[in-house]
């Protein structure tokens, strides 16, 4: 066993990828010499060369759109969006084209694009470098929308996500790339959309994914102390959302609190919500709970911490579910 | 990707002072060595009975319109020469990525008509496979198909094939983004595609002068490092031979290039328009005079190869075909409601197959 970060299993994830399917190529910003600014595409254009890891000019909307055009010519691009507050520039090749055109085209044109996003908060950084985009992405429909929270699942999500016939957005917690988790890699791929539950526990179940999983995680140790058992749910894959999970864990413990960075309006809490509801009615003790960031533009670094949902959030809003 | 790092000689990029032209007003050709065709008569045949045949149903498509057959439809009435001069150039393995309005660059890939205007008709989003002519769905957000084609050359590339992709566009698109992101990336990896922008002059109702203060749209070339080819798009000849030089240059490893074909959009931008809130019919009738269609019958008369017998021929032929095109198309019925959640992924997610069981309730629920 050794201790591996996220960002070394994503990038021994596409590094393997590509050993396996010449077809896979990678292209984006400083992806190349550079190995990207998060070095997740670190010595693969030592290892594969310039037709297989290259930078392209500076522009989103090209990234994804080219990305598009050589997938129908053959290839299965995987690119990257330097940051999440980025991914805008590209939004109408993603939503108009990457996700639509399968459809369009009856199945006969099929995009087996990944889109590679570090999203999210909570490493100091200037306006545009910490946003929680997902939802808008997931409110498209022919879009899979995959995050992991620990090295072994982006290990084994992003070569799932490579081999997927659809087009993935995979959201990359930017602020857990250098958590390490002991493992041996290749760890199993499995199937894109299934949760996974990370604790076990009776008292209530937070639900959430990407980086604030840890947070929970944190949430549930602290918990244990005041005699609170909390079960913590990995959604992993927002679409498609595994929601036979969600019920079952949340029939056993009749509480549940979904915890996300995003604002919560609109968000994808509020859709686990709302399916909760219409399925785990009878089977809930208090109403489903959201935490998440506040309905305002993300914030300042300085100020990101009063908008980023932590511990004691979490642990606020169980105090308020046990209320019922 | 392997590049070429070198920059061109700004005066190799510019555009010819005037548009390219071979077969002027008059149908009189004046060859030039410089843009060589190389058409027998069987092929300037060939070449007119396509121009025919996209009149026809164009025709025709318009009047299925009118009749509520299509909900919209984008005629390219006096852009035949831009078309099929332009897509006669390409080799088999070329590919096409069009907006809506290429419905002669369609009937020179094989493409059946009808099944672009199922598309205009609402009976599914697409109907043709793309791949079986290497046309891909029309794009109907403004230029965005560009940098498919520029990612497809650069496919093209990277596998070292000899195919080129052809991106079809209007002279609006250029002011897009994605006109600009597919021009650089195409040049900067020497991808193989080439820019085919047909100015008809307007924009809906904005004429081309408010796209853009650049001399020509060949001009803009220039600033990506590509070569820009000007020509005038009512001249099937002239077209012809300036794509057949940009595929060349493409397929032989040097990059794309920009070809503007000066033409003009004889009927409203779609059936939806009425264009004479901003165009006046004197500019019509001068456009009339330049009738694409006319020009190259009368240089096909002058040379033998047209008479009655042949232009009659074709022409009812033309009308045959329009005619079969119509009878695809009245009533047809739309696509199967529960395939909508068919094609969404490769495989349905619970939730679409939960979707398609509530639809599946609500058509029998119809039926009782
Ligand atoms: C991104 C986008 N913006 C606006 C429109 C609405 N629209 C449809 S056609 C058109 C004009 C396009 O003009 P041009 O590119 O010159 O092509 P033409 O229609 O003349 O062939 C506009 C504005 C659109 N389809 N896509």
């Amino acid at each position: 066993m050794v201790a591996i970060t996220m960002a070394g299993a994503l990038n021994r994830a596409l590094h393997d990828a590509m050993d396996e399917d010449d077809r896979v190529v990678i292209f984006g910003e400083d992806v190349a010499e550079l190995g990207g600014v998060f070095r997740v595409t670190d010595k693969l254009v030592e290892r594969f060369g310039t037709d297989r890891c290259f930078d392209t000019p500076l522009a989103e909307a090209g990234i994804v759109g080219t990305a598009i055009g050589m997938a129908m010519y053959g290839y299965r691009p995987v690119v990257e969006i330097q940051f999440d507050g980025f991914s805008y520039p590209a939004f109408e090749q993603i939503t108009s084209h990457l996700a639509k055109m399968p459809n369009r085209s009856r199945g006969t044109v099929r995009l087996p694009v990944v889109v590679r996003i570090p999203f999210g908060g909570g490493i100091g950084a200037v306006e545009h470098h910490s946003e929680s985009p997902e939802a808008l992405y997931a409110h498209t429909a022919g879009l899979k929308i995959v995050t992991p929270s620990t090295p072994s699942d982006a290990y084994a999500l992003l070569r799932a996500s490579i081999t997927s016939p659809d087009p993935v957005l995979f959201f990359e917690p930017k602020r857990r790339y250098w958590a390490k988790e002991d493992v041996e890699l290749p760890v199993e791929t499995e199937a894109i959309g299934q949760a996974v539950v990370r604790r076990a526990g009776t008292t209530a179940t937070l639900i959430s994914y990407g980086p604030t999983v840890a947070t929970c995680l944190e949430a549930a140790a602290a918990a244990a102390e005041e005699g609170w058992d909390l079960q913590v749910i990995d959604v992993r894959s927002l679409v498609p959302l595994d929601i036979d999970t969600l019920v079952a864990a949340v029939g056993a413990t009749g509480r549940a609190i979904v915890v996300h960075e995003a604002s919560v309006f609109g968000g994808i809490g509020a859709e686990i919500a709302a399916e909760l509801l219409e399925r785990a009615f009878y089977l809930l003790e208090a109403p489903v709970l959201r935490v998440g960031g506040f309905d305002i533009p993300y914030p300042a670094s300085r100020l990101e911490h009063y908008h980023l949902p932590d511990v004691d959030r979490i642990l606020d809003a169980v105090e308020r579910s046990l209320a019922y | 990707m392997a590049i070429d790092s070198s920059s061109p000689d700004p005066r190799d990029l510019l555009p010819t002072d005037r548009p390219i032209q071979l077969l002027d007003v008059d149908g009189t050709l004046t060859e030039d060595p410089r843009w060589p065709i190389d058409l027998g008569d069987d092929q300037l045949v060939e070449l007119y009975r396509l121009m025919v045949m996209a009149r026809q149903i164009d025709a025709q498509a318009i009047t299925l319109q009118r009749q509520g057959q299509l909900g919209v439809y984008a005629s390219l009435r006096g852009q035949e020469a831009a078309q099929i001069g332009s897509a006669f150039a390409l080799a088999p393995q070329d590919w096409v990525f069009p907006s809506y309005r290429e419905m002669g660059v369609a009937l020179v890939r094989g493409v059946d008509p009808a099944d672009l205007l199922h598309v205009f008709r609402g009976t599914w989003l697409g109907a043709h496979d793309p791949a079986k002519h290497r046309f891909a769905l029309i794009t109907i957000s403004i230029a965005t198909q560009a940098l498919h084609a520029a990612g497809f050359a650069m496919g093209a590339k990277l596998d070292g094939s000899d195919a080129c992709a052809v991106a079809y566009m209007g002279d609006g698109a250029t002011s897009e983004g994605d006109a600009h992101e597919a021009f650089n990336f195409a040049s900067v990896f020497d991808a193989p595609c080439v820019f085919f922008v047909q100015n008809n002059q307007y924009a809906i109702s904005v004429p081309v002068t408010r796209q853009t203060k650049a001399p020509t749209i060949a001009h803009k070339a220039i600033g990506y490092g590509m070569p820009g080819y000007r020509c005038d798009g009512n001249d099937v000849l002239g077209t012809y031979a300036v794509m057949r030089k940009a595929l060349r240059h493409a397929r032989d490893g040097n990059g794309p290039v920009l070809v503007e074909a000066v033409t003009y959009r004889m009927e409203a931008h779609t059936t939806a328009d009425d264009p004479t809130r901003y165009r006046d019919d004197a500019e019509l009738e001068r456009w009339r005079a330049r009738d694409p269609l006319s020009r190259f019958e009368r240089f096909l008369r002058g040379r033998g190869v047209v008479d009655d017998d042949v232009a009659q021929t074709v022409d009812q032929v033309a009308k045959a075909e329009a005619q079969s095109v119509r009878a695809a198309i009245y009533d047809a019925p739309h696509g199967d409601p529960l395939e909508l959640f068919s094609y969404v992924y490769a495989e349905p997610t619970q939730q679409l197959r939960d979707q398609r069981a509530l639809l599946q309730d609500e058509l029998s629920g119809q039926d009782a």
